[in-house]
């Protein structure tokens, strides 16, 4: 009898905590959203979760790349500067239109991750010191296309940083389509598959004949041609250029988001839907304590103790 | 000098050692011999440190001791050198030498001038002649090895346990390590000797203790003890014994068809292996026999391309198959279960059911979406036909038990159906009932005109299991054993055989 009930206690306990790392994250938004909507003034208004929405949206899109890169046990630091390369890009063919425009700073995305994804899987760079070295490689390039901020004055541009269907932003919806296609993409594809599979055991992939360099190449194009659509959207709702300040610090902001949504950074496992719901999470701790009059500082300490808390949590997740 | 008395070491589910004698004399150099899990590794790990035993004594000097870590060991005078170096290979030599314990100047400054020629005199007096300013990577691994034998001998070491030393060394390397082991042994040091070639054993060591399964099952003096007798130890198989009925599952003889259809000829990796030719035929079982080390598992790989070769050709069915890649070979029809099916065969964080499907996706899937309704009819049917047990297809497969796990990757590469099946200790670690399922399954494939390759440790099972044994040793094809002579007795004699009158085939 006694041994039943320990057992029963130790097995809820089990469960509670495997609750805790799959549906921690939503239920922190959820109590985030719910003690906001009590205690702060002007919360509930459209106009609020507009700018919210639209001020989530690069750092969701960057994450859902690194999401994909740390699925391979690997990492994309160049993410903040391929975002600061597609600017300068941006800008700079701007004169051609901005379809034009925008395409070329995509390309420029996908250059960057052909060279990170060439490193990683041909050279065989570790993901972190590979990435380390493109992130000041593009940084550097952008700043000698473009050195400093420069208006962007386009009304295809603005329309797309401000425009809105039916009330939601264009950036929003983008974000979300991107979302969309990204979980599909892990959920559905071979590629998706042969993702995880070299994530969570790179020899038992390679002996199974899967094909690692080309799956690891695509994840690194994937993130860097992502990462330059959040630098286009960026530019767009800035109305500026700025390719010095563009996207730095971006890199840790989009781990941040990954590792609170609940996917290893050992690889094997890649969680969008936690992804999207830990980028909102840190966007929403931070309006939170601005919105209280706390000072910036509060922000980071509270993110730590977020990341903390998630990483503890997947520390027992890898000992199960 | 260091001895054990009655050790025993229990690992979760697994008895590694059990009541375990051993005694390690000054001026002699110990054989420590045993198949793959007789306890090996774990004995030595007892002796230097790194496990505390569970039960018996460790003495040292006549003393009992308890060492819980490996540097008490080493400040008591016991030092080992692994199979991989542990030096820093960025380091120089001389600092490696003595790292640790380097010579101090004024104001406790580590002493440069003296620290090199100190390690130069050392290295000297073993007959290395190597920059001691180098940093030791840029040594070969021969001389990196000897590098770590030199710190062993100026740490003033009593006893140096040697796990398997040789295994990337060129032979004249070998000669100059056994001359410095035969310093060591002159100067009154202990010497415990892992190896698995037998040449070198009765070259250069006095006497031999041989485990099996955690037990001590004989310990002596080598000089009366012929290679057959060790050999048969080892294996745990008597001379002559003659089984009239087998415990295996396996039926037997095949009715195999007249063209081999995978040909390899002339395998060749440095150091691990020389000249490998083998053929089998669609509906044949051919069994690899051989030591550990042998060059079992690494024909396998260089077959199935996970092993890049030096030289030699792989073809099936008279196409040739690009080498070192495993895609290839996989399209050529060649599956390989390897060896280690924890590290390299199972993804575990995925469920069986993308186990099962990994290396067939391509096949399972239209413009790079996965086809789910297809991908389950296959699951459905090797998990029934396999017998698999598991919760669900869901389930991960770290979860499952090791016999359900090897059939999964059974499964995994049926579903491409291979022509050539290399099978590498595909009973290894798995429970009784899984075992024989494993084997029928084996005799079925084979029925079914696949051409199986297949390694095990168990001689009983590759004698019983095979229409065809290729003997190996040290990286060479030895013998082989057809028809009537597949016999444990023939296998045995052929792997304890004195080197220089091998066939090649």
């Amino acid at each position: 009898m006694t041994e039943l009930a320990v057992a029963r206690g130790a097995l809820d306990r089990g469960r509670l905590l495997r609750l805790a790392q799959q549906y921690g994250v939503y239920a922190g938004v959820a109590a985030l959203l719910l003690f906001n909507f009590a205690f702060t003034p002007h919360f509930a208004s459209a106009e609020n979760f507009r700018t919210q929405a639209v001020q989530v949206a690069p750092v969701l899109i960057v994450a859902l790349g690194m999401a994909l890169a740390i699925g391979t046990e690997g990492v994309d630091l160049s993410v903040g500067s391929v975002m600061a390369l597609a600017t300068s890009l941006l800008s700079l063919y701007l004169g051609y239109g901005p379809w034009v425009a925008a395409l070329v700073a995509v390309v420029g995305g996908v250059l960057v991750g052909l060279a990170n994804g060439a490193l990683v899987a041909f050279v065989g760079v570790q993901p972190i010191v590979a990435t380390l070295a493109l992130m000041v490689a593009a940084r550097g390039l952008a700043l000698v296309l473009l050195p400093q901020l420069k208006d962007v004055r386009d009304p295809g541009m603005s329309a797309l940083g401000s425009g809105d269907v039916l009330g939601v932003p264009y950036l929003v919806l983008i974000a979300a389509a991107l979302a969309l296609l990204v979980a599909f993409v892990v959920r559905r594809s071979t590629f998706g598959r042969q993702l995880l599979a070299i994530g969570d055991s790179r020899p038992a992939a390679r002996l199974a004949g899967l094909p690692v360099r080309r799956v690891l190449i695509v994840v690194y194009v994937c993130s860097g041609a992502l990462a330059a659509v959040a630098g286009v959207l960026a530019t767009a709702r800035l109305t500026a250029s700025d390719p010095t300040s563009l996207g730095t610090l971006m890199e840790l902001s989009a781990i941040t988001a990954v590792v609170v949504g609940g996917t290893p950074l050992s690889g094997g496992r890649v969680r969008i839907g936690g992804t999207v719901a830990g980028a909102v999470l840190i966007q929403l701790l931070t309006t939170t304590l601005v919105k209280h009059d706390l000072p910036p500082s509060w922000t980071q300490m509270a993110q730590a103790v977020v990341i903390v808390a998630a990483v503890y949590a997947a520390r027992e997740r890898g000992k199960r | 000098m260091l001895s054990v008395t009655g050790v025993s070491k229990i690992f979760p589910g697994v008895r590694a050692l059990s009541d375990v004698d051993f005694t390690a004399r000054a001026g002699q150099v110990h054989a420590l011999v045993g198949e793959n899990g007789a306890g090996k590794s774990t004995l030595i790990k007892v002796l230097t440190g790194v496990h505390p035993p569970d039960a018996g004594e460790v003495r040292h000097d006549g003393r009992p001791v308890r060492f819980t870590t490996p540097l008490q060991a080493q400040q008591a005078g016991i030092s080992t050198i692994y199979q991989e170096v542990n030096l820093v290979p960025l380091m120089s030599v001389a600092r490696n030498l003595f790292l640790g314990r380097e010579p101090r100047g004024r104001l406790g400054l580590i002493d440069f001038r003296r620290m090199r020629r100190e390690a130069d005199e050392a290295l000297r007096a073993l007959g290395i002649r190597v920059d001691v300013r180098r940093p030791l990577r840029e040594l070969g691994v021969g001389a990196q090895q000897m590098v770590a034998l030199a710190r062993a001998v100026a740490v003033d070491a009593r006893v140096v346990v040697m796990d398997e030393p040789t295994s990337s060394l060129e032979p004249r390397e070998v000669h100059t390590l056994f001359e410095v082991i035969r310093l060591l042994r002159d100067r009154g040091v202990a010497v415990v000797y892992v190896s698995h070639r037998m040449d070198e054993l009765y070259e250069i060591c006095d006497a031999v203790t041989v485990l099996r399964d955690g037990r001590v099952v004989h310990t002596g003096p080598l000089a009366g003890l012929d290679r057959l007798r060790l050999v048969s130890l080892m294996l745990g198989r008597d001379i002559g014994e003659v089984r009239g009925e087998g415990l295996t599952k396996f039926t037997g003889s095949h009715h195999a068809a007249a063209e081999p259809v995978l040909n390899a000829e002339g395998l060749t990796v440095r150091h691990q292996l020389h000249e490998v030719s083998l053929s089998i035929r669609p509906g044949e079982v051919v069994g690899l026999g051989g030591l550990l080390g042998s060059g079992r598992s690494e024909t396998a790989r260089a077959v199935a391309g996970a092993l890049p070769t030096d030289a030699g050709r792989v073809s099936v069915g008279g196409v040739p198959v690009r080498g070192g890649s495993p895609p290839a070979a996989i399209r050529a029809g060649i599956s390989l279960l390897p060896e280690d099916r924890k590290a390299e065969g199972i993804v575990p964080g995925l469920s069986v059911r993308e186990n099962i499907a990994l290396a067939a996706l391509p096949a399972l899937s239209r413009f790079g979406l996965v086809d789910d309704a297809r991908i389950d009819r296959i699951v459905d049917t090797f998990v029934r036909r396999l017998r698999i047990k598991t919760a669900g297809p869901h389930q991960k497969v770290g979860e499952l038990s090791g016999g359900n796990q090897q059939k999964v990757l059974l499964a995994r590469w049926l579903a491409v159906h291979p022509k050539v099946l290399l099978l590498d200790e595909p009973t290894r670690g798995i429970d009784v009932g899984a075992k024989a399922e494993v084997q029928a399954l084996i005799d079925e494939l084979a029925e079914d005109g696949l051409a199986v390759l297949l390694i095990s440790s168990d001689t009983e099972e590759l004698i019983e299991g095979s229409d065809r044994v290729v003997v190996l040793k040290d990286g060479r094809v030895v013998d082989e054993l057809t028809g009537d002579a597949v016999t444990e007795d023939a296998l045995l004699r052929a792997v304890a055989a004195v080197p220089a009158g091998g066939r090649d085939d």
